[in-house]
C-alpha cells in the first residue's frame, strides 16, 4: 500500500511549484485532480520547448502533471459554486497558488473553505508571503532567486551574478509544501482538525542558502566572494571545483592540497602546508591545479585519485550518464502509457519505500478530461 | 499544536543531507536526538567555514543542528548497543547515512531494527543506492552534481560545466527523505506498521532535473543548450536572464518581445518572428543587454514595473536584509548560547495555521543529553 492511498487532493495551482508538490503526493499514493480554467488550463501547458512536443503538450507540463486527473471550472461563475463546494467537502487537501487577494475574491480563502470542510489541509504557495510590500509582486522563480542574493554565490568572481540554471526556488518551495501537507495530515489523525500550510518562493530559496547565509549573518556581514577560478562554493577552500583536463572534465571535492600535490605529481602545490592558506589563497592554488590537470586526461587523473580515496569524479552529461551501469541499476526512468502505448519517458519518484520503487504509468490529463466523473 | 509533536527521531547521520532532514522534523515539532560517536561526534562539528567556531563547534554545526539533543554511544560497544536498542524500541523514526553495509555490521540495519520495533520508520540516505558499481563510491554533493549532468545546465554556454554554488543535492535529498518519512508515519497511523525509506543523492539530483530530462528523452535526445549570454535556464527562451545595468543588475522573466521593444525603446526587437525567442536567443539577449547597460536599474524598474512586466533588481544579501519586503517576512531568528552569546540564522520556511515557528536552542554539545536520556530509559524500564 502506498503511504498516501485514500488521500484526495484538489489542485488549483499552476506552473511548477504547486504542481510539483501534487506530483509527489500522487506518486506517494494520493489521488490528484487538477482544477483548470476552461479553454486554457494550467499556464504551463503553453511553456513551449523547441522540437519537443508530447501528445501536443509541452514536455515541461508533461513531466510535472502525469499521474493526475483534470477538470475545468469557471471559478468566477455562480453556477460553479455548488460543484466546488461538493468537491472541497470530499477532499483532504487543497493546493493553491493564486496571487494574494485572488482567493478571497473568488471565495476560496482558507477562511471560506474551512466552513465547507474543517478537515481540509489548505496549502498555499506564494512568491513572498501574503502580507507586506512584496505580497503582490509576481511570484516567479528567477525573480525570487534574484531577490534572495543567490546569484552572487553561483558562477565565478567577475561574472555577472549568475542564477542557478533550473527553477530551483519553485522546486524547493513545492517540496516544502509537501512536507507541510503531510505533517498536517498526520496531525489531523490526532486532532480531527485540518490546517493551513503556507510556503513562499523567497523564504524557500533563502532556506536553501541557510548554511552560508548563517555564516554571513554572524561574521559581520562580509559579502560572499566567489572563487575567480572554477567556483563551486564561495565558502569552501581549494581544491573544491570542476577542472578541465586534456580530455574531459574532472570534479574534485574537499581534500588536502599537499596530498593532492603528491598524488598528481604537482610540486608547486607542496608548499601549501598551512591549511588556512587553502582558503585564503584558494584562487592561486586552483590556478596551479587548473594548469597542471590540463597535462593529462580525466581518466588518467581519476585512476590516481580514486585509488587514494579522494572525493572526485568525471563530469558527465546526460548522454554519458545514461550509459553508465551505475545509473541503469537505479531504474530511474519510466514509460508513461496511454491505452497501452508508450507516449513518453520521464523520471520516477526519487523515494523508495519498503524496497519498492514507485513507478506510475498514468499519463498527463487532457484539459477537463474528467469533468463527467467529478462534476 | 505543532504537527509532529510526540514523534521521537533518532538521527545517526552526519554532515548535511540527513541532519537537514531531522532539522525540518524538529522544526515541525518532533524531538530529535542525535546519536553520536563518543569523543568526536558528527563530523560537521569540525567543518568550519570562514573560521567561525562557537563553543568548540563550528557555526555550521549549530546552523544545521539547532533544536536537537545529543546522545553519545559507541555502536561497537555491547553495553552501549544494548541501551541504543532500548532507545530504538521507544523511537518513531531512525535516520542513518552510513556507507552501505555499515549498519548491518553493527546489527542496526532495517531488518534487525524492525525486529526490535516493527513500528519504526527507518530512513537511509546513500550516494547512489545500495546496489551496482557505484554503491561504495563516496556520496558527496559536488561529485554527484558532476555525475548527474547538473553542471551542464548552469553558467553560460561557452563556459566549462559549472556546478551550482551550494550543496543543493544534499539539501534536496534531505527534503525527499523527510517526505518519505512523513508519508510513512501517516500510513503507520492506518496500518500500525513502520517502513523503510531510502533515498540517494543521485536519484534526488536526477529528480531536480526532471523537466529537462523529460524534454531530452522525448525530443531526440538533444543535450541541453545553455544560453551563451546571461544563461538562466537552458529550456527557457529570451529574454529570461539577469542583465547588467549602468549601476547594478536586473532580472527579466519571460515576456513578450514586442512589449519589451516598446518599454525599452528598442525597435530592433520588433524584427524578430515568433520562435526566434529560442532560435535566436543569444542574439536577442545581447541586444537587450546592450540597451539595459545604458541606464540605471531604477530607471528600468520604474518603466517595467509600471507596465507589470515581470522583473526585479538583483539583490545582494545586504540589500535583501535591508528591504521592507524581507523584513516583513520575519524570516530570521536568534539562537541563544549558554554564555549569553547569540547566533542569527533563518527559521523554518513552512508556516502552519498562520504561525511561523521560531526556536532559540542552539546545537547541542556533544553528549549533552546522554545522562538525561539514560535516566529516561531507566525510568521507563523500571
Amino acid at each position: 500500500m502506498r503511504p498516501l492511498e485514500g488521500v484526495k487532493v484538489l489542485d488549483f495551482s499552476q506552473y511548477l511549484a504547486g504542481p510539483s508538490a501534487t506530483l509527489r503526493l500522487a506518486d506517494l499514493g494520493a489521488k490528484v485532480v487538477k482544477v483548470e480554467r476552461e479553454g486554457v488550463g494550467d499556464g504551463c501547458r503553453n511553456l513551449r520547448v523547441p522540437d519537443c512536443e508530447i501528445e501536443g503538450e509541452s514536455p515541461l507540463f508533461c513531466a510535472v502533471n502525469r499521474n493526475k486527473d483534470s477538470i475545468c471550472l469557471n471559478l468566477k461563475a455562480e453556477e460553479s459554486k455548488k460543484s466546488l463546494e461538493k468537491l472541497i467537502r470530499e477532499s483532504d487537501v487543497g493546493v493553491f497558488s493564486f496571487r494574494p487577494g485572488v482567493a478571497e475574491r473568488l471565495g476560496l480563502s482558507y477562511e471560506d473553505i474551512r466552513k465547507w470542510n474543517p478537515r481540509l489541509i489548505y496549502a498555499e504557495v506564494s512568491g513572498y508571503g501574503s502580507e507586506g510590500p512584496w505580497a503582490k509582486k509576481p511570484g516567479q522563480d528567477l525573480l525570487a532567486q534574484s531577490l534572495s542574493g543567490l546569484p552572487w554565490l553561483n558562477g565565478n568572481a567577475g561574472d555577472a551574478p549568475t542564477p542557478m540554471g533550473l527553477s530551483i526556488a519553485d522546486m524547493f518551495a513545492g517540496q516544502y509544501l509537501v512536507q507541510g501537507i503531510i505533517s498536517a495530515l498526520i496531525r489531523r489523525e490526532n486532532t480531527g482538525e485540518g490546517g493551513y500550510i503556507q510556503v513562499n518562493l523567497l523564504e524557500s530559496i533563502t532556506d536553501v542558502q541557510f548554511e552560508v547565509l548563517t555564516t554571513y549573518l554572524n561574521d559581520g556581514h562580509c559579502p560572499p566572494q566567489r572563487c575567480s577560478v572554477n567556483n563551486a562554493n564561495a565558502y569552501i577552500s581549494a581544491p573544491y571545483g570542476v577542472y578541465e583536463t586534456k580530455e574531459g572534465y574532472l570534479a574534485i571535492a574537499m581534500c588536502s592540497i599537499v596530498v593532492l600535490g603528491q598524488l598528481l605529481g604537482c610540486d608547486e602545490l607542496l608548499k601549501y602546508t598551512d591549511e588556512s592558506e587553502w582558503a585564503i589563497k584558494r584562487d592561486a592554488i586552483k590556478e596551479i591545479l587548473k594548469e597542471h590537470l590540463m597535462k593529462n586526461t580525466a581518466e588518467h587523473w581519476l585512476g590516481i585519485l580514486e585509488a587514494a580515496d579522494i572525493w572526485c569524479s568525471r563530469v558527465l552529461n546526460w548522454d554519458e550518464l545514461f550509459q553508465e551501469e551505475g545509473f541503469q541499476v537505479l531504474g530511474m526512468l519510466q514509460d508513461i502509457r496511454r491505452d497501452r502505448n508508450t507516449v513518453f519517458q520521464t523520471t520516477r519518484c526519487p523515494i523508495t519505500i519498503d524496497g519498492e520503487r514507485y513507478y506510475s504509468d498514468k499519463p498527463v490529463p487532457m484539459l477537463g478530461q474528467n469533468n463527467e466523473q467529478y462534476l | 499544536m505543532k504537527p509532529l509533536e510526540g514523534i521521537v527521531v533518532l538521527d545517526f547521520s552526519q554532515y548535511l543531507a540527513g541532519p537537514s532532514c531531522s532539522l525540518r522534523l524538529a522544526d515541525l515539532g518532533a524531538r530529535v536526538i542525535k546519536i553520536e560517536r563518543p569523543g568526536s561526534g558528527d563530523n560537521c562539528r569540525r567543518t568550519i567555514l570562514k573560521n567561525m567556531v562557537i563553543e568548540d563547534d563550528s557555526l555550521l554545526f549549530h546552523t544545521i543542528n539547532r533544536s536537537k539533543e545529543s546522545y553519545c554511544a559507541n555502536m561497537k560497544d555491547p553495553d552501549d548497543l544494548k541501551i541504543l536498542k532500548m532507545l530504538i524500541k521507544k523511537a518513531d523514526v531512525m535516520i542513518e547515512n552510513f556507507r552501505p553495509g555499515v549498519m548491518k555490521k553493527n546489527g542496526l540495519d532495517y531488518e534487525n531494527v524492525r525486529g526490535i520495533n516493527p513500528r519504526i520508520v527507518y530512513g537511509t540516505i546513500t550516494g547512489y543506492g545500495d546496489k551496482g558499481p557505484w554503491a561504495k563510491k563516496p556520496g558527496q554533493d559536488l561529485v554527484v552534481q558532476s555525475m548527474s549532468g547538473l553542471t551542464w545546465l548552469n553558467g553560460n554556454g561557452g563556459n566549462p560545466p559549472t556546478p551550482f554554488g551550494l550543496s543543493v543535492v544534499d539539501s534536496y535529498t534531505g527534503v525527499h527523505l523527510a517526505e518519505g518519512i512523513l508519508a510513512a508515519l501517516y500510513r503507520r497511523i492506518k496500518t500500525g506498521r513502520g517502513a523503510q525509506v531510502q533515498v540517494s543523492l543521485m536519484e534526488s539530483a536526477l529528480d531536480m532535473q526532471f523537466e529537462g530530462i523529460t524534454a531530452y528523452l522525448n525530443g531526440g535526445k538533444k543535450l541541453p543548450v545553455r544560453a551563451e549570454y546571461n544563461n538562466a535556464h537552458p529550456y527557457l527562451a529570451a529574454p529570461y536572464g539577469i542583465y547588467r545595468t549602468r549601476d547594478g543588475c536586473i532580472a527579466l522573466s519571460q515576456g513578450s518581445l514586442k512589449d519589451l521593444a516598446s518599454y525599452l525603446e528598442l525597435p530592433e526587437l520588433n524584427e524578430y518572428d515568433p520562435g526566434d525567442e529560442f532560435g535566436k536567443r543569444d542574439e536577442i539577449k545581447k541586444l537587450i543587454g546592450s540597451r539595459l547597460i545604458q541606464q540605471t536599474t531604477n530607471h528600468w524598474l520604474a518603466i517595467l514595473e509600471k507596465e507589470d512586466y515581470w522583473c526585479c533588481e538583483v539583490y545582494t544579501w545586504e540589500k535583501m536584509l535591508e528591504s521592507e519586503g524581507f523584513k516583513e517576512l520575519k524570516f530570521l531568528q536568534t539562537l541563544e548560547l549558554m554564555d549569553g552569546r547569540e547566533i542569527v540564522t533563518s527559521r523554518c520556511p513552512i508556516k502552519v495555521d498562520g504561525e511561523a515557528y521560531y526556536s532559540r536552542r542552539p546545537g547541542p554539545k556533544l553528549g549533552a543529553d546522554t545522562e538525561k536520556i539514560r535516566q529516561e530509559i531507566g525510568e521507563v524500564e523500571a
